[in-house]
């Protein structure tokens, strides 16, 4: 089977097949990401990140119902932790969502991090690029959800939504440094719960560093260049609804200022950057051998028989000097 | 570089609400190295079908108590069967009486585990040589 053709079709097994073939890291991966770029850039991306508990899955499974009734085919991406020690996972996330497992227009595939840092996986962005050809209009990204470190979903996403839950501490304490900042909608689930509202009044205290006035989820618009903030909760199926609207607005509004395309050249930098590095690191494996010669440096290094830059910097010319040469 | 993890769906059919073999297998898996999917209880066939495909499993791994196995795993195999998946490999496991097994073995279930398994039996089930289809 022709995989780049089937997977433009919106053939399921070739979709799935493919993303397998990213995250295994076979090599017909990336003739496939190449095959298949021409055809991406149409998709809404949205990250979806927040602590554990906070409802990332079942708001991104009211969230599917209501895109699907708008007739649009939703692809989700669902990252859980491997574990470091075994290597396995337990994904299950989409648990919360098979309501929507028969339904042709919804795709989701749990993903496990394989050691990748930053509440994703170093196949997402690629797998993303198969969704996008393969016609999904709604691409959400449901990261693990460990906080702080949670910000690689920046770089995939076009909208972020940062997810919190009231009663789970001082959270907005700590996450004020890092995941604050990366949230372009907030949302405060488990809204009927002790605490809501000094939840929302926190935010709305640290966004306004941000923002110089608050919508609060009160109005329908808002105005531009803001962070609106929501109140919902997902079990009892209440603001869902105001969130989509809120999404809608948002996408409107940095698709005409111009900040989405800006956002999406950056992710392609990032991109390729990363892409460079890998092969970078893959070629001086492959040349130097660096993981079989590691234990023999460090060895060198420990009976202070050589020095860590000048060891490094040697081998680097000898790389060069051999690639030159030939 | 290639590096090929193998993916295990652990899916219930059915209307029992008794998952802890379930979940005990799938931490078993985990701890094994295995990428487990775990969907939950009362799956239907259907739901439990386009899961392991949109997943790219290998196996589908079902868990039964409430006795209507030999009902639903064939159903499984079948569905997997009529939607060009029928290179994964299912197998079974909960309250499945002996001699029901010959029966859900003809069906197209590759094994079936019942009270008393060990993981090891499981990992070896899931590593032996088959012929890839």
């Amino acid at each position: 089977m022709d995989l780049v053709t089937e997977v433009r079709r919106g053939n399921l097994r070739a979709i799935a097949r493919t993303i397998s073939l990213i995250e295994d890291l076979e090599p017909e991966a990336e003739g496939l990401v190449d095959a298949l770029y021409p055809y991406t850039g149409r998709s809404r991306i949205l990250g979806v990140t927040g602590s554990p508990g906070a409802g990332k899955s079942s708001l991104v499974d009211r969230l599917i119902t209501l895109e699907r009734q708008r007739g649009r085919k939703v692809a989700v991406i669902a990252v859980d932790p491997s574990s470091p020690f075994s290597g396995g996972a337990i994904l299950g996330d989409r648990l919360r969502m098979q309501t929507h497992a028969t339904d042709p227009g919804v795709f989701i595939r749990s993903m496990a991090s394989r050691g990748f840092l930053g509440g994703i996986a170093a196949a997402t962005g690629d797998v993303i690029k198969v969704l996008d050809a393969a016609g999904y209009q709604s691409i959400f990204i449901e990261t693990i959800g460990v906080g702080q470190t949670e910000i690689k979903i920046v770089e995939l996403s076009d909208i972020v939504l940062l997810v919190l839950m009231p009663g789970a501490g001082d959270e907005i304490q700590a996450m004020k440094a890092g995941v604050m900042e990366i949230g372009d909608i907030f949302v405060i689930n488990k809204k009927d719960l002790p605490g809501a509202d000094k939840l929302l009044a926190e935010v709305e205290y640290v966004l306004s560093f941000k923002n110089s006035v608050q919508t609060a989820g009160r109005e329908a618009e808002y105005p531009e260049g803001y962070n609106p903030i929501l109140m919902t909760s997902a079990v009892h199926e209440d603001g869902i609804e105001q969130l989509r609207e809120a999404i809608e607005c948002y996408a409107g509004q940095i698709e005409s200022s111009g900040k989405l395309a800006e956002k999406r050249r950056l992710r392609l930098e990032r991109e390729l950057l990363g892409i460079l590095n890998r092969k970078v690191h893959e070629l001086m494996d492959v040349h130097i051998e660096v993981s079989k010669q590691l234990p023999g440096w460090a060895e060198r290094l420990y009976r202070r028989d050589a020095l860590p830059y000048t060891l490094i910097n040697e081998q680097i010319r000898d790389f060069l000097k051999e690639r030159t040469g030939d | 570089m290639a590096a090929k993890k193998t993916r295990i769906l652990i899916a219930k059919p059915g209307l029992d609400g008794h998952d802890r073999g379930a979940k005990f297998i799938a931490r078993a898996l985990r701890d094994e190295g295995y990428e487990v999917i775990y969907t939950g209880i009362r799956q239907t066939p259907e739901a439990i079908v386009q899961t392991a495909i949109q997943e790219d499993v290998d196996f589908v791994g079902l868990s039964l108590l409430s006795g209507a196995h030999n009902e639903l795993f064939p159903r499984v195999v079948d569905l997997l069967a009529a939607s060009g998946a029928g290179d994964i490999v299912v197998f079974g496991g909960g309250i499945i009486p002996e001699q029901d097994i010959p029966f859900l073995k003809n069906k197209g279930v590759a094994a079936i585990f019942g009270p008393g398994t060990t993981t090891r039996q499981i990992i070896e089930f899931l590593e032996s040589p088959r012929e890839s289809s």
